[in-house]
Protein backbone atom coordinates (compact mmCIF):
# COMPACT_ATOMS: atom_id res chain seq x y z
CA UNK A 1 0.00 0.00 0.00
CA UNK A 2 0.96 3.47 -0.73
CA UNK A 3 0.18 6.50 2.27
CA UNK A 4 0.45 9.46 1.40
CA UNK A 5 2.25 10.71 4.50
CA UNK A 6 0.49 12.34 7.53
CA UNK A 7 2.67 15.47 6.98
CA UNK A 8 3.92 16.27 4.08
CA UNK A 9 7.52 17.32 3.68
CA UNK A 10 7.67 21.14 4.66
CA UNK A 11 8.79 23.59 1.63
CA UNK A 12 9.73 26.85 2.08
CA UNK A 13 9.62 27.83 -1.41
CA UNK A 14 6.38 26.31 -1.92
CA UNK A 15 4.55 26.64 1.12
CA UNK A 16 5.50 30.11 2.68
CA UNK A 17 6.27 32.40 -0.09
CA UNK A 18 3.63 30.26 -2.29
CA UNK A 19 0.35 31.68 -0.88
CA UNK A 20 1.85 35.07 -1.98
CA UNK A 21 2.83 34.23 -5.69
CA UNK A 22 0.35 35.85 -7.77
CA UNK A 23 -1.88 39.31 -7.19
CA UNK A 24 -4.42 36.66 -7.73
CA UNK A 25 -3.65 34.18 -5.08
CA UNK A 26 -1.56 36.81 -2.97
CA UNK A 27 -5.06 38.75 -2.48
CA UNK A 28 -6.77 35.41 -1.61
CA UNK A 29 -4.37 34.79 0.71
CA UNK A 30 -4.52 38.28 2.39
CA UNK A 31 -8.26 38.73 3.01
CA UNK A 32 -8.22 34.75 4.59
CA UNK A 33 -5.74 36.51 6.75
CA UNK A 34 -7.77 39.15 7.54
CA UNK A 35 -10.34 37.94 8.28
CA UNK A 36 -8.93 35.00 10.34
CA UNK A 37 -7.22 38.12 12.14
CA UNK A 38 -9.88 40.12 12.99
CA UNK A 39 -12.09 36.86 14.33
CA UNK A 40 -8.86 36.31 16.94
CA UNK A 41 -9.40 40.46 17.59
CA UNK A 42 -12.47 40.91 18.64
CA UNK A 43 -13.22 37.28 20.32
CA UNK A 44 -10.20 37.52 22.42
CA UNK A 45 -10.43 41.45 23.55
CA UNK A 46 -13.94 40.07 24.90
CA UNK A 47 -12.67 36.95 25.62
CA UNK A 48 -10.43 38.96 28.02
CA UNK A 49 -13.15 39.96 30.20
CA UNK A 50 -14.80 36.97 30.40
CA UNK A 51 -11.68 34.35 31.61
CA UNK A 52 -10.77 37.28 34.29
CA UNK A 53 -13.96 36.91 35.36
CA UNK A 54 -14.17 32.79 35.37
CA UNK A 55 -17.08 32.87 32.79
CA UNK A 56 -15.70 31.14 29.68
CA UNK A 57 -18.47 29.10 29.87
CA UNK A 58 -20.94 31.56 28.94
CA UNK A 59 -18.65 32.63 25.98
CA UNK A 60 -19.45 29.05 25.17
CA UNK A 61 -22.62 29.08 25.63
CA UNK A 62 -23.14 32.08 23.85
CA UNK A 63 -21.44 31.26 20.36
CA UNK A 64 -23.96 28.23 20.43
CA UNK A 65 -26.95 29.85 21.09
CA UNK A 66 -26.91 32.81 18.23
CA UNK A 67 -27.90 30.05 16.14
CA UNK A 68 -31.53 30.85 17.34
CA UNK A 69 -30.79 34.11 16.89
CA UNK A 70 -29.68 33.88 13.29
CA UNK A 71 -32.20 31.61 12.32
CA UNK A 72 -35.36 33.84 14.18
CA UNK A 73 -34.09 36.83 12.23
CA UNK A 74 -34.23 34.57 8.87
CA UNK A 75 -37.82 33.75 9.49
CA UNK A 76 -38.63 37.10 10.30
CA UNK A 77 -36.69 39.12 7.61
CA UNK A 78 -36.23 36.37 5.01
CA UNK A 79 -32.30 37.24 5.27
CA UNK A 80 -29.19 35.16 6.36
CA UNK A 81 -27.05 38.91 6.79
CA UNK A 82 -26.27 41.85 7.57
CA UNK A 83 -28.24 44.55 10.13
CA UNK A 84 -31.04 41.59 11.29
CA UNK A 85 -28.99 39.28 11.60
CA UNK A 86 -26.74 40.97 13.75
CA UNK A 87 -30.04 42.24 15.99
CA UNK A 88 -30.90 38.48 16.25
CA UNK A 89 -27.82 37.06 17.66
CA UNK A 90 -26.99 40.43 19.91
CA UNK A 91 -30.34 39.66 21.89
CA UNK A 92 -30.15 35.92 21.91
CA UNK A 93 -26.81 36.43 23.65
CA UNK A 94 -28.30 38.67 26.41
CA UNK A 95 -31.45 36.31 26.37
CA UNK A 96 -28.69 33.75 27.48
CA UNK A 97 -27.08 35.48 30.00
CA UNK A 98 -30.42 36.05 31.43
CA UNK A 99 -31.79 32.88 31.44
CA UNK A 100 -28.69 31.45 32.72
CA UNK A 101 -28.55 34.16 35.91
CA UNK A 102 -32.08 33.42 36.18
CA UNK A 103 -32.14 30.14 36.64
CA UNK A 104 -29.10 30.04 39.09
CA UNK A 105 -30.13 32.93 41.06
CA UNK A 106 -33.94 31.51 41.81
CA UNK A 107 -33.45 27.85 42.37
CA UNK A 108 -30.79 25.97 44.24
CA UNK A 109 -28.99 24.99 40.62
CA UNK A 110 -25.43 25.70 40.48
CA UNK A 111 -24.33 27.92 37.54
CA UNK A 112 -22.26 25.38 35.69
CA UNK A 113 -25.30 23.01 35.12
CA UNK A 114 -27.65 26.49 34.27
CA UNK A 115 -24.95 27.26 31.02
CA UNK A 116 -25.69 23.55 30.56
CA UNK A 117 -29.56 23.90 30.25
CA UNK A 118 -30.02 27.06 28.76
CA UNK A 119 -27.27 26.75 26.03
CA UNK A 120 -28.10 23.51 25.00
CA UNK A 121 -31.87 23.72 24.90
CA UNK A 122 -31.83 26.80 22.84
CA UNK A 123 -29.08 25.65 20.37
CA UNK A 124 -31.58 22.82 20.12
CA UNK A 125 -34.66 24.95 19.63
CA UNK A 126 -32.21 26.59 16.62
CA UNK A 127 -31.60 23.32 14.60
CA UNK A 128 -35.35 22.54 14.77
CA UNK A 129 -36.06 25.57 13.81
CA UNK A 130 -33.69 25.53 11.10
CA UNK A 131 -34.64 21.87 9.67
CA UNK A 132 -38.35 22.75 9.73
CA UNK A 133 -38.93 25.88 8.61
CA UNK A 134 -35.53 26.83 6.82
CA UNK A 135 -34.26 23.87 5.64
CA UNK A 136 -33.80 24.66 1.80
CA UNK A 137 -31.26 27.86 2.58
CA UNK A 138 -27.53 27.46 1.66
CA UNK A 139 -26.90 27.71 5.45
CA UNK A 140 -27.10 24.49 7.52
CA UNK A 141 -26.32 23.34 11.35
CA UNK A 142 -22.80 22.15 9.79
CA UNK A 143 -22.11 25.51 8.27
CA UNK A 144 -22.88 27.17 11.41
CA UNK A 145 -21.02 24.84 13.77
CA UNK A 146 -17.80 24.53 11.38
CA UNK A 147 -17.79 27.27 9.43
CA UNK A 148 -17.10 27.81 5.30
CA UNK A 149 -14.17 30.24 5.10
CA UNK A 150 -13.66 29.36 1.05
CA UNK A 151 -17.29 30.24 0.44
CA UNK A 152 -16.86 33.68 2.69
CA UNK A 153 -14.49 34.47 0.81
CA UNK A 154 -16.13 34.35 -2.34
CA UNK A 155 -18.83 36.36 -1.32
CA UNK A 156 -17.48 39.64 -1.97
CA UNK A 157 -19.13 43.27 -2.07
CA UNK A 158 -16.94 46.09 -3.71
CA UNK A 159 -15.81 49.18 -1.66
CA UNK A 160 -13.58 51.79 -3.67
CA UNK A 161 -13.51 49.01 -6.45
CA UNK A 162 -11.96 46.13 -4.30
CA UNK A 163 -13.43 43.26 -3.81
CA UNK A 164 -13.54 42.62 -0.37
CA UNK A 165 -15.24 39.78 1.52
CA UNK A 166 -18.61 40.27 3.26
CA UNK A 167 -17.51 39.00 6.13
CA UNK A 168 -14.08 40.86 6.80
CA UNK A 169 -16.43 43.79 5.98
CA UNK A 170 -18.51 43.21 8.83
CA UNK A 171 -15.73 41.80 11.10
CA UNK A 172 -13.91 45.41 10.67
CA UNK A 173 -17.31 47.28 12.01
CA UNK A 174 -17.83 44.86 14.78
CA UNK A 175 -13.94 44.97 15.82
CA UNK A 176 -13.78 48.50 15.45
CA UNK A 177 -17.18 48.36 17.87
CA UNK A 178 -15.62 46.49 20.14
CA UNK A 179 -12.30 48.25 20.63
CA UNK A 180 -13.93 51.39 20.99
CA UNK A 181 -16.40 50.15 23.61
CA UNK A 182 -13.40 48.73 25.83
CA UNK A 183 -11.28 52.00 25.69
CA UNK A 184 -14.09 54.22 26.28
CA UNK A 185 -16.20 51.94 29.06
CA UNK A 186 -12.36 50.60 30.75
CA UNK A 187 -13.11 51.82 33.61
CA UNK A 188 -16.72 50.34 33.91
CA UNK A 189 -15.43 46.87 32.75
CA UNK A 190 -12.59 46.61 34.82
CA UNK A 191 -14.24 47.47 38.17
CA UNK A 192 -17.45 45.30 37.26
CA UNK A 193 -15.09 42.51 36.45
CA UNK A 194 -12.69 43.03 39.51
CA UNK A 195 -15.49 43.49 41.92
CA UNK A 196 -19.19 43.73 40.66
CA UNK A 197 -20.13 45.15 44.28
CA UNK A 198 -17.69 48.19 44.49
CA UNK A 199 -18.68 48.57 40.89
CA UNK A 200 -22.48 49.30 41.91
CA UNK A 201 -21.62 51.52 44.98
CA UNK A 202 -19.71 54.14 42.41
CA UNK A 203 -22.97 53.75 40.12
CA UNK A 204 -21.11 52.14 37.43
CA UNK A 205 -23.96 49.70 36.94
CA UNK A 206 -21.99 46.10 36.78
CA UNK A 207 -25.42 44.81 35.58
CA UNK A 208 -25.42 46.77 32.32
CA UNK A 209 -21.97 46.25 31.51
CA UNK A 210 -22.42 42.74 32.29
CA UNK A 211 -24.93 42.01 29.93
CA UNK A 212 -23.40 44.99 27.43
CA UNK A 213 -20.47 42.83 27.34
CA UNK A 214 -22.66 39.39 26.53
CA UNK A 215 -24.44 41.58 23.39
CA UNK A 216 -20.91 42.62 22.29
CA UNK A 217 -19.89 38.96 22.26
CA UNK A 218 -22.77 37.41 20.06
CA UNK A 219 -22.02 39.86 17.56
CA UNK A 220 -18.70 38.90 17.48
CA UNK A 221 -19.29 35.17 17.34
CA UNK A 222 -22.36 35.87 14.87
CA UNK A 223 -19.54 37.76 12.63
CA UNK A 224 -17.07 35.09 13.56
CA UNK A 225 -19.11 32.01 12.55
CA UNK A 226 -19.36 32.15 8.73
CA UNK A 227 -15.17 32.39 9.17
CA UNK A 228 -14.17 29.49 12.01
CA UNK A 229 -17.73 28.41 12.64
CA UNK A 230 -19.57 28.36 16.52
CA UNK A 231 -17.13 25.51 17.81
CA UNK A 232 -13.60 26.80 17.04
CA UNK A 233 -14.95 30.38 17.63
CA UNK A 234 -14.96 29.48 21.23
CA UNK A 235 -10.96 28.58 20.84
CA UNK A 236 -9.72 32.18 19.32
CA UNK A 237 -12.25 33.28 22.57
CA UNK A 238 -10.45 31.63 25.36
CA UNK A 239 -6.71 30.48 24.26
CA UNK A 240 -5.37 33.89 23.10
CA UNK A 241 -6.60 35.70 26.57
CA UNK A 242 -5.50 32.51 28.32
CA UNK A 243 -1.87 32.85 26.59
CA UNK A 244 -1.69 36.54 27.56
CA UNK A 245 -3.05 35.92 31.37
CA UNK A 246 0.11 33.50 31.97
CA UNK A 247 2.19 36.26 30.78
CA UNK A 248 1.23 39.26 32.02
CA UNK A 249 -0.06 40.92 35.42
CA UNK A 250 -1.91 43.91 33.77
CA UNK A 251 -5.14 44.04 31.93
CA UNK A 252 -3.86 46.26 29.59
CA UNK A 253 -0.98 44.33 28.59
CA UNK A 254 -3.36 41.35 28.68
CA UNK A 255 -5.75 42.58 25.98
CA UNK A 256 -2.59 44.15 24.24
CA UNK A 257 -1.05 40.14 24.67
CA UNK A 258 -4.14 38.90 22.75
CA UNK A 259 -4.38 40.78 20.05
CA UNK A 260 -0.38 39.56 19.80
CA UNK A 261 -1.09 36.26 20.12
CA UNK A 262 -4.22 36.42 17.65
CA UNK A 263 -2.36 37.44 14.63
CA UNK A 264 0.45 35.17 14.83
CA UNK A 265 -2.48 32.36 15.20
CA UNK A 266 -4.11 33.81 12.16
CA UNK A 267 -0.62 34.55 9.63
CA UNK A 268 0.83 31.10 11.44
CA UNK A 269 -2.51 29.29 11.16
CA UNK A 270 -3.14 30.12 7.33
CA UNK A 271 0.59 29.42 6.35
CA UNK A 272 0.10 25.42 8.32
CA UNK A 273 -3.57 24.92 6.71
CA UNK A 274 -1.75 25.85 3.14
CA UNK A 275 0.92 23.63 3.82
CA UNK A 276 -0.73 20.41 5.25
CA UNK A 277 -3.98 21.10 3.02
CA UNK A 278 -6.31 21.53 5.69
CA UNK A 279 -9.24 23.68 7.20
CA UNK A 280 -7.84 27.36 7.86
CA UNK A 281 -9.65 27.63 10.95
CA UNK A 282 -8.69 24.37 12.45
CA UNK A 283 -4.86 25.22 11.72
CA UNK A 284 -5.55 28.66 13.74
CA UNK A 285 -6.83 27.16 16.72
CA UNK A 286 -4.18 24.63 16.73
CA UNK A 287 -1.58 26.85 16.60
CA UNK A 288 -3.60 29.31 18.93
CA UNK A 289 -3.19 26.07 21.20
CA UNK A 290 0.32 25.84 20.71
CA UNK A 291 1.35 29.46 21.84
CA UNK A 292 -0.92 28.44 25.27
CA UNK A 293 1.24 25.49 25.19
CA UNK A 294 4.57 27.64 25.01
CA UNK A 295 3.29 30.25 27.58
CA UNK A 296 1.94 27.01 30.74
CA UNK A 297 5.41 25.92 29.69
CA UNK A 298 8.01 28.71 30.10
CA UNK A 299 5.80 31.42 31.01
CA UNK A 300 8.60 33.26 33.27
CA UNK A 301 6.22 34.38 36.01
CA UNK A 302 3.53 31.67 36.13
CA UNK A 303 4.87 28.99 34.14
CA UNK A 304 5.42 25.26 34.57
CA UNK A 305 8.78 25.11 34.15
CA UNK A 306 9.96 27.85 36.38
CA UNK A 307 8.04 26.68 39.15
CA UNK A 308 9.64 23.51 38.74
CA UNK A 309 12.97 25.00 38.61
CA UNK A 310 12.17 27.51 41.52
CA UNK A 311 11.00 24.52 43.43
CA UNK A 312 15.27 22.71 42.35
CA UNK A 313 16.83 25.41 43.30
CA UNK A 314 15.75 25.34 47.31
CA UNK A 315 17.96 28.58 47.98
CA UNK A 316 15.82 30.71 46.04
CA UNK A 317 14.84 33.56 47.08
CA UNK A 318 10.80 34.13 47.97
CA UNK A 319 8.55 35.00 44.73
CA UNK A 320 7.54 38.47 45.97
CA UNK A 321 10.91 39.56 46.01
CA UNK A 322 11.52 38.61 42.62
CA UNK A 323 8.49 40.05 41.21
CA UNK A 324 9.82 43.56 42.73
CA UNK A 325 12.50 43.06 40.48
CA UNK A 326 10.49 42.66 37.82
CA UNK A 327 7.86 44.48 38.13
CA UNK B 1 -30.52 49.29 84.01
CA UNK B 2 -32.14 49.96 81.03
CA UNK B 3 -29.77 50.39 77.90
CA UNK B 4 -30.22 53.14 75.58
CA UNK B 5 -32.13 52.12 72.65
CA UNK B 6 -33.35 48.86 73.92
CA UNK B 7 -36.41 47.45 71.21
CA UNK B 8 -39.34 48.99 71.58
CA UNK B 9 -37.91 52.20 73.53
CA UNK B 10 -38.92 55.40 72.29
CA UNK B 11 -35.79 56.60 71.32
CA UNK B 12 -35.40 53.28 69.47
CA UNK B 13 -32.03 53.46 67.40
CA UNK B 14 -30.62 56.80 68.70
CA UNK B 15 -27.30 56.76 70.55
CA UNK B 16 -27.12 58.95 73.99
CA UNK B 17 -24.48 61.69 72.30
CA UNK B 18 -22.40 62.62 74.96
CA UNK B 19 -21.56 65.89 72.69
CA UNK B 20 -24.85 67.40 71.05
CA UNK B 21 -23.40 69.96 69.34
CA UNK B 22 -22.60 67.51 66.86
CA UNK B 23 -24.89 68.14 63.35
CA UNK B 24 -28.20 69.60 64.46
CA UNK B 25 -28.98 70.63 61.15
CA UNK B 26 -26.50 68.66 59.25
CA UNK B 27 -28.12 65.77 57.71
CA UNK B 28 -26.90 62.79 59.37
CA UNK B 29 -24.26 60.36 57.51
CA UNK B 30 -26.61 57.56 57.90
CA UNK B 31 -29.97 57.21 58.72
CA UNK B 32 -32.45 53.81 58.56
CA UNK B 33 -35.78 54.00 58.83
CA UNK B 34 -37.87 50.16 59.31
CA UNK B 35 -35.72 48.27 56.84
CA UNK B 36 -36.64 44.84 56.75
CA UNK B 37 -34.85 42.73 53.72
CA UNK B 38 -36.03 39.13 53.16
CA UNK B 39 -34.36 36.40 51.29
CA UNK B 40 -36.77 33.48 49.76
CA UNK B 41 -39.62 35.51 52.19
CA UNK B 42 -37.95 34.82 55.06
CA UNK B 43 -36.78 38.08 56.65
CA UNK B 44 -33.29 38.49 57.73
CA UNK B 45 -33.14 41.77 58.67
CA UNK B 46 -36.73 43.43 60.61
CA UNK B 47 -38.18 46.80 61.03
CA UNK B 48 -33.94 47.93 61.53
CA UNK B 49 -34.04 51.81 62.80
CA UNK B 50 -30.72 53.10 62.74
CA UNK B 51 -29.05 56.85 63.29
CA UNK B 52 -25.61 56.82 63.13
CA UNK B 53 -23.74 60.24 63.63
CA UNK B 54 -20.81 62.00 62.43
CA UNK B 55 -17.51 61.01 63.44
CA UNK B 56 -17.96 58.14 65.37
CA UNK B 57 -16.41 54.50 64.45
CA UNK B 58 -19.44 52.03 65.32
CA UNK B 59 -18.99 48.50 65.73
CA UNK B 60 -21.22 46.06 64.26
CA UNK B 61 -21.60 43.08 66.95
CA UNK B 62 -24.21 39.65 66.34
CA UNK B 63 -23.87 35.92 65.82
CA UNK B 64 -23.23 34.19 62.69
CA UNK B 65 -26.66 35.10 60.97
CA UNK B 66 -27.58 37.93 62.67
CA UNK B 67 -27.53 40.11 59.45
CA UNK B 68 -24.77 41.65 59.91
CA UNK B 69 -23.35 41.62 56.10
CA UNK B 70 -26.90 41.58 54.79
CA UNK B 71 -27.49 45.30 56.51
CA UNK B 72 -24.44 46.97 54.83
CA UNK B 73 -25.36 45.27 51.68
CA UNK B 74 -28.38 47.31 52.01
CA UNK B 75 -27.49 49.93 53.06
CA UNK B 76 -24.99 49.88 49.86
CA UNK B 77 -28.14 49.17 47.49
CA UNK B 78 -26.56 46.09 46.54
CA UNK B 79 -30.25 44.27 47.77
CA UNK B 80 -33.69 44.58 47.10
CA UNK B 81 -35.56 46.00 50.41
CA UNK B 82 -38.98 44.88 51.22
CA UNK B 83 -39.45 47.95 53.28
CA UNK B 84 -37.87 50.83 54.66
CA UNK B 85 -35.60 53.48 53.39
CA UNK B 86 -31.86 54.00 53.76
CA UNK B 87 -30.59 57.67 53.96
CA UNK B 88 -26.84 58.84 53.17
CA UNK B 89 -26.11 62.42 53.86
CA UNK B 90 -29.77 63.26 54.17
CA UNK B 91 -30.60 61.48 50.15
CA UNK B 92 -30.71 58.55 48.97
CA UNK B 93 -27.52 56.66 47.87
CA UNK B 94 -28.74 56.42 44.00
CA UNK B 95 -27.98 60.35 43.49
CA UNK B 96 -24.87 60.24 44.88
CA UNK B 97 -23.10 57.51 43.41
CA UNK B 98 -19.55 56.90 45.90
CA UNK B 99 -20.72 58.35 48.87
CA UNK B 100 -19.92 55.29 50.81
CA UNK B 101 -16.28 54.11 51.10
CA UNK B 102 -16.48 50.40 51.34
CA UNK B 103 -14.23 47.83 52.25
CA UNK B 104 -15.57 44.12 51.72
CA UNK B 105 -14.75 40.74 53.24
CA UNK B 106 -10.88 40.04 51.45
CA UNK B 107 -12.14 36.72 49.89
CA UNK B 108 -15.05 38.43 48.11
CA UNK B 109 -12.35 39.33 45.29
CA UNK B 110 -10.33 37.18 43.01
CA UNK B 111 -6.20 37.85 44.30
CA UNK B 112 -5.40 36.69 40.68
CA UNK B 113 -6.83 39.35 38.89
CA UNK B 114 -4.45 41.54 36.68
CA UNK B 115 -4.09 44.52 38.18
CA UNK B 116 -1.64 46.13 40.43
CA UNK B 117 -1.97 47.69 44.12
CA UNK B 118 -2.24 51.23 42.19
CA UNK B 119 -5.17 49.86 40.07
CA UNK B 120 -7.00 48.53 42.84
CA UNK B 121 -6.34 51.67 44.64
CA UNK B 122 -7.07 53.82 41.22
CA UNK B 123 -10.95 52.31 41.12
CA UNK B 124 -12.01 54.08 44.54
CA UNK B 125 -12.12 57.40 42.19
CA UNK B 126 -13.83 55.96 39.53
CA UNK B 127 -17.41 57.15 41.30
CA UNK B 128 -16.80 60.40 40.96
CA UNK B 129 -15.05 60.43 37.59
CA UNK B 130 -18.42 60.54 35.42
CA UNK B 131 -18.68 58.54 32.24
CA UNK B 132 -15.47 58.31 29.41
CA UNK B 133 -13.65 60.64 31.80
CA UNK B 134 -10.03 58.51 32.60
CA UNK B 135 -8.03 59.04 35.62
CA UNK B 136 -5.65 62.26 35.77
CA UNK B 137 -3.01 63.79 38.02
CA UNK B 138 -5.51 64.40 40.57
CA UNK B 139 -7.07 60.98 40.87
CA UNK B 140 -3.42 59.84 40.96
CA UNK B 141 -2.53 62.42 43.34
CA UNK B 142 -5.02 60.98 45.72
CA UNK B 143 -4.18 57.58 44.79
CA UNK B 144 -0.91 58.18 46.10
CA UNK B 145 -1.46 59.61 49.22
CA UNK B 146 -4.10 56.90 50.21
CA UNK B 147 -1.44 54.69 49.72
CA UNK B 148 0.87 56.30 52.03
CA UNK B 149 -1.53 56.09 54.59
CA UNK B 150 -2.00 52.73 54.95
CA UNK B 151 2.23 52.64 53.96
CA UNK B 152 1.70 50.54 50.97
CA UNK B 153 3.22 53.05 48.83
CA UNK B 154 6.40 51.10 47.90
CA UNK B 155 4.27 48.11 46.85
CA UNK B 156 2.05 50.52 44.24
CA UNK B 157 2.92 48.34 40.93
CA UNK B 158 2.70 44.81 42.71
CA UNK B 159 0.40 42.60 41.44
CA UNK B 160 -2.35 41.67 44.27
CA UNK B 161 -1.60 38.15 44.43
CA UNK B 162 2.01 38.98 46.39
CA UNK B 163 0.25 40.42 49.19
CA UNK B 164 0.26 38.78 52.41
CA UNK B 165 -3.44 39.15 54.25
CA UNK B 166 -2.88 41.99 55.65
CA UNK B 167 -1.29 43.56 52.94
CA UNK B 168 -4.27 42.94 50.83
CA UNK B 169 -6.65 44.42 53.70
CA UNK B 170 -4.84 47.35 53.73
CA UNK B 171 -5.14 47.92 49.88
CA UNK B 172 -8.71 47.60 50.39
CA UNK B 173 -8.36 50.28 52.89
CA UNK B 174 -6.75 52.17 50.51
CA UNK B 175 -9.49 51.78 47.77
CA UNK B 176 -11.66 52.91 50.41
CA UNK B 177 -9.81 56.05 51.43
CA UNK B 178 -9.64 57.13 47.65
CA UNK B 179 -13.37 57.04 46.99
CA UNK B 180 -13.31 60.26 49.52
CA UNK B 181 -15.62 59.19 51.30
CA UNK B 182 -18.03 60.58 54.49
CA UNK B 183 -19.07 57.46 55.68
CA UNK B 184 -17.35 53.93 55.51
CA UNK B 185 -18.82 50.52 55.61
CA UNK B 186 -16.44 47.61 56.47
CA UNK B 187 -17.08 43.76 56.40
CA UNK B 188 -14.46 42.30 59.29
CA UNK B 189 -11.58 44.15 57.94
CA UNK B 190 -9.47 42.75 60.93
CA UNK B 191 -10.58 39.42 60.00
CA UNK B 192 -7.17 37.07 59.48
CA UNK B 193 -4.94 39.91 60.19
CA UNK B 194 -1.54 39.94 62.25
CA UNK B 195 -1.79 42.16 65.57
CA UNK B 196 0.40 44.77 63.88
CA UNK B 197 -2.08 45.58 61.40
CA UNK B 198 -4.78 45.29 63.17
CA UNK B 199 -3.33 47.96 65.43
CA UNK B 200 -2.80 50.01 62.14
CA UNK B 201 -5.90 49.77 61.29
CA UNK B 202 -7.49 50.95 64.07
CA UNK B 203 -4.99 54.14 64.47
CA UNK B 204 -6.22 54.95 60.77
CA UNK B 205 -10.11 54.78 61.59
CA UNK B 206 -9.18 56.83 64.66
CA UNK B 207 -7.51 59.29 62.41
CA UNK B 208 -9.99 59.58 60.03
CA UNK B 209 -12.74 59.78 62.26
CA UNK B 210 -10.83 62.54 63.76
CA UNK B 211 -11.60 64.66 60.72
CA UNK B 212 -15.52 63.87 60.98
CA UNK B 213 -15.96 60.70 59.16
CA UNK B 214 -17.85 57.98 60.19
CA UNK B 215 -16.86 54.80 60.17
CA UNK B 216 -19.45 51.18 60.56
CA UNK B 217 -17.28 47.47 61.27
CA UNK B 218 -18.28 44.27 61.56
CA UNK B 219 -16.74 42.97 64.44
CA UNK B 220 -16.65 39.16 65.67
CA UNK B 221 -13.75 40.12 68.19
CA UNK B 222 -16.10 40.72 71.52
CA UNK B 223 -12.69 41.64 73.63
CA UNK B 224 -11.42 44.41 71.67
CA UNK B 225 -14.93 45.99 71.36
CA UNK B 226 -14.61 48.32 74.01
CA UNK B 227 -11.25 49.45 73.21
CA UNK B 228 -11.68 50.45 69.50
CA UNK B 229 -15.29 51.55 69.13
CA UNK B 230 -17.33 54.70 70.38
CA UNK B 231 -20.84 53.19 69.66
CA UNK B 232 -21.48 49.83 69.27
CA UNK B 233 -24.72 48.22 67.38
CA UNK B 234 -25.69 45.10 68.80
CA UNK B 235 -27.60 42.86 65.72
CA UNK B 236 -29.44 39.86 65.79
CA UNK B 237 -32.12 39.60 63.04
CA UNK B 238 -33.58 43.51 64.79
CA UNK B 239 -31.61 46.28 66.61
CA UNK B 240 -31.49 44.34 70.21
CA UNK B 241 -29.38 47.44 71.60
CA UNK B 242 -27.54 50.52 70.00
CA UNK B 243 -25.79 53.56 71.98
CA UNK B 244 -22.20 54.53 73.45
CA UNK B 245 -20.10 51.41 74.14
CA UNK B 246 -20.23 52.50 77.76
CA UNK B 247 -24.00 52.26 77.92
CA UNK B 248 -25.06 49.54 75.55
CA UNK B 249 -21.97 47.09 75.70
CA UNK B 250 -23.62 44.96 78.68
CA UNK B 251 -23.97 41.59 79.87
CA UNK B 252 -27.41 41.57 79.29
CA UNK B 253 -27.81 42.75 75.94
CA UNK B 254 -25.01 40.27 74.80
CA UNK B 255 -27.07 37.67 76.42
CA UNK B 256 -29.90 38.78 74.51
CA UNK B 257 -28.28 39.28 71.33
CA UNK B 258 -26.14 36.03 71.05
CA UNK B 259 -28.85 33.71 73.48
CA UNK B 260 -27.39 31.12 74.94
CA UNK B 261 -24.89 30.81 72.42
CA UNK B 262 -22.21 33.22 74.19
CA UNK B 263 -19.51 31.03 76.26
CA UNK B 264 -17.05 33.58 76.88
CA UNK B 265 -18.27 36.97 77.95
CA UNK B 266 -15.78 39.72 77.29
CA UNK B 267 -13.92 41.17 80.09
CA UNK B 268 -14.69 44.74 79.32
CA UNK B 269 -18.21 44.11 79.48
CA UNK B 270 -20.14 46.49 81.64
CA UNK B 271 -23.42 45.86 84.34
CA UNK B 272 -23.56 42.74 85.76
CA UNK B 273 -27.09 42.19 86.76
Amino acid sequence: MNMPPLIPPFDFQTHVLGPWSSPEIAAGTFWTMATCSLVAICCGLLGCFLIVQGLALIGDAISHTVLLGIVVAFLLTGQFSGMAMLIGAGLTGIVTALLIEFIHRSSRIKQDAAIGIVFTSLFALGVILLNTMASHQHIDADCVLFGDLEFAMFDTTKIFGVAIPRSAVQLTLVTAVVASVIALFYKELLVSAFDPQLAAVLGLKPRLVRYGLMGLLSLAVVSSFQAVGAILVVAMMIAPPATAYLLTDRLPKMLLLTVVAGVISAIVGVHVAFWLNAATAGAMVCVACGLFTLAFLFSPRHGLAVGALRRFRRDDPPLADELSVSA
Amino acid sequence: MIPQGEQGSADEGRPNLPDSSLGADRPLPLSVRSLTVSYDRKAVLWNVDLDVFAGRIVGVVGPNGAGKTTLIKAIMGLLPLQSGTILINGKPLKKQPGAIGYVPQRESVDWDFPVTVHDVVMMGTYGTLGLFRRPGRKQREICRRSLDQVHMSSYAHRQISNLSGGQQQRVFLARALAQEADLYLMDEPFAGVDAATEAAIIELLRTQRDTGRTILVIHHDLQSVADYFDDVLLLNRHVVAYGPVGDVFTVENLRTTYGGKLAVLPEHANGET
